[in-house]
């Protein structure tokens, strides 16, 4: 594995916070996962290892945990990570023509990630804001009564955007990582 | 963080006690909400003292709005008199397909929960809260996080709150995408770090619940309605509902309706007048080919059968459940059942926790019939083959995501068979197959 990680002071401080909220720590697990997949953008091995080490709990204990939760991520997650609600609701009032649009805008099947690392697609379930079908969520913003103009308009603003910011740190290495990772 | 607010006037067929965003108030706010009232019933409750609190909630008839409408005072009362120190963890991972109703005081009146907490912390004395938020819930997350902070400021959490003595610590839990943690005890090994694997019951979360302590686990919308009670009078509350289901009710309404949105109704409001009057009727005007009650677990309806009461008992007579009460309104002619259903064996599929074969399995063959009628691989008999394995699902689970997964997909077999038989070979045409028919299939 490559050179050992640490997390930055900012990290440690929260992680210290979280530690304190529970009377065992494997509790400040999941809150500490997050705070990692921040600060390192996905969960690679050796940032499993740092978590385990940090909470002193073995690493089959933050393997199961992180395994179990789709929003942990277990592979690299492109800057603009589109996830789209399908179910019932949302199919109803026109996700499968949103998904339809972001498939041809972006050349990507749901579940993969653009080359550049630009963008990550995702089919996702019941968001729980059926009142204002179609959903769907870019990064931590909630997208609502999401209309076909609006999401095209809206994927070439972020195309735009995704250029001037790059892919995520590391995107490149972090993809070799990934297919070494499930080899 | 919250979008600036407007006023408006609500429909005269809702009873608002709960909502209150027609007055166009910023309520995460801590001054706007001690302006309109906020805390003084946490001073009530001191003053009644635990026993009267429980006698008021438990006057009041108040029954959990997680979607099993377990009697809240009754749930309180069960915690065992001893000395170990208890935990209030409020359940706030709305996910269940259909629903957006905690979400409302989550990001726009995160006080009233707040508050309810304290009093119910208070009532059962606990010391520590766990909110448990929904994943996705971002925006909920940052607006709770944020009433927290500005609680702990302005001495409503910590040490010897207000100068009462008693202290007590709220800290948000976020969850990491998994529906099955809504299920209380999926819910407690997650604030375990653990994977949210649902416990076998006996032992009850009010006996080993979470660091195996006695826990109460409440809905969100549960114990935001706490404060409004004690403000009522427990009496007061009851009356505005029927018998056994006292108070009033958020319900929602969504899909092909001409007004989709969260309201406020008396409990025991006709579901018919809701989807018509609140809901604004259905889109084109056209016909109900089916509604889903009250989020995707519940068994489907037809549109003969929702001249029902919205509680916990009315949805009986026509085998179904209020569930979260909020509605998905599927138009004739606009709705494409088959794929409706495909979606939710979906759902069900992706979220089972994998302990229980049952489950395991029973959602995946269900997923797999429905995937094989959606491209065009169907036969009238596997209509009768997602009936056996729903059979085979129920009652044999640790946990009730079994009967989540198999009540929906059996109404809608027995129910919409027509239907199904319809797009089963509109599907197979579509792709140039021929249905296979019934009498030729030896499960016939
Ligand atoms: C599969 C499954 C999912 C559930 N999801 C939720 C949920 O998202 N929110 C919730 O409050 N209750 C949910 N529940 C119900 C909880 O287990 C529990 O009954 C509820 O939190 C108790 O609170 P209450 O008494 O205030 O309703 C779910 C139950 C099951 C079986
Ligand atoms: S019924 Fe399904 S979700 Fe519940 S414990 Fe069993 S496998 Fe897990
Ligand atoms: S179905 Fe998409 S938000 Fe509920």
């Amino acid at each position: 594995m490559s050179e050992p990680i640490a997390f930055s002071a900012a990290a440690n401080a929260k992680i210290a916070d979280l530690l304190g909220r529970y009377p065992r720590k494997q509790g400040a697990l999941i809150p500490t996962l997050y705070v990692a997949q921040d600060e390192f953008g996905w969960l690679k091995p050796e940032v499993m290892q740092l978590v385990a080490n940090t909470l002193e709990l073995p690493l089959s204990s933050v393997l199961a945990t992180a395994m179990f939760y789709t929003m942990l991520y277990k592979k690299p997650v492109g800057r603009f990570h589109v996830q789209i609600c399908t179910n019932v609701s949302c199919y109803l009032l026109g996700s499968d023509e949103l998904m339809a649009i972001a498939q041809a805008a972006l050349g990507i099947a749901p579940g993969e990630s653009t080359p550049d690392g630009l963008f990550t697609l995702e089919s996702v379930q019941c968001l729980c804001a059926c009142d204002r079908a179609p959903t769907l969520q870019i990064n931590k913003e909630d997208h609502f009564k999401v209309t076909p103009a609006k999401f095209k308009e809206l994927l070439e603003t972020l195309k735009t955007d995704g250029v001037k910011l790059g892919p995520p740190v590391g995107w490149l290495a972090d993809q070799h990582h990934a297919h070494a990772a499930h080899a | 963080m919250s979008t600036k607010p407007t006023a408006y006037t609500p429909h005269p067929m809702e009873k608002r006690v709960l909502l209150r965003d027609h007055l166009g108030v910023d309520f995460t706010r801590l001054e706007n909400y001690l302006a309109h009232g906020g805390f003084k019933m946490w001073q009530k409750a001191m003053e009644l003292g635990r026993d009267g609190v429980l006698a008021e909630v438990k006057a009041s008839g108040l029954r959990g709005r997680g979607g099993a409408g377990f009697p809240t005072g009754m749930k309180w009362s069960f915690l065992p008199k001893d000395e170990r120190p208890r935990y209030l963890v409020v359940n706030a991972d709305e996910g269940e397909p259909g629903t957006f109703k905690d979400r409302y005081f989550l990001e726009l009146d995160p006080f009233r929960q707040l508050e309810g907490i304290l009093i119910a912390a208070y009532t059962i004395n606990a010391h520590v809260s766990y909110i448990y938020i929904r994943g996705e819930y971002w925006n909920s997350k940052a607006v709770t996080e944020d009433a927290i902070a500005q609680l702990y400021k302005a001495g409503w959490l910590g040490k010897n709150i207000q100068g009462s003595g008693f202290d007590l610590d709220v800290y948000m839990q976020t969850g990491a995408g998994a529906y099955i943690c809504g299920e209380e005890t999926a819910l407690i090994e997650s604030i375990e770090g653990k994977p949210g694997m649902p416990r076998l019951k006996p032992p009850f979360p009010a006996n080993i619940g979470v660091f195996g302590m006695p826990t109460i686990v409440n809905n969100t919308e549960t114990l935001s309605a706490v404060p409004v009670i004690l403000e009522m009078g427990g009496e007061v509350w009851a009356a505005l509902g029927t018998p056994k289901n006292g108070g009033t009710k958020l319900v929602g309404v969504a899909g092909h309706v001409k007004t989709p949105g969260l309201f406020e109704v008396p409990m025991g409001a006709s579901m018919r007048d809701v989807i018509y009057t609140l809901g604004g009727g259905i889109t084109d005007d056209r016909e109900i080919l089916a509604i889903i009650p009250g989020g995707s677990s519940c068994p489907f309806l037809t549109k003969d059968e929702i001249d029902v009461a919205m509680d916990f008992d009315g949805l009986k007579p026509v085998g179904s459940m209020l569930g979260t009460a909020c509605i998905t309104v599927m138009a004739e002619g606009l709705t494409d059942l088959l794929g409706v259903m495909q979606r939710v064996t979906a759902f069900y599929q992706h979220e089972s926790c994998g302990q229980c074969t049952p489950c395991r399995q029973g959602t995946g063959w269900l997923k797999a019939i429905a995937d094989k009628m959606d491209e065009g691989l169907g036969e009238d008999a596997h209509i009768d083959l997602l009936i056996s394995a729903c059979n085979q699902i129920e009652g044999n689970t640790i946990c009730a995501h079994g009967e989540a997964a198999a009540w929906p997909i059996r109404s809608i077999a027995k129910k919409f068979r027509p239907q199904l038989e319809a797009a089963i070979r509109q599907r197979a045409a579509a792709h140039g197959y021929v249905v296979k028919p019934l009498a030729a299939h030896p499960a016939a």
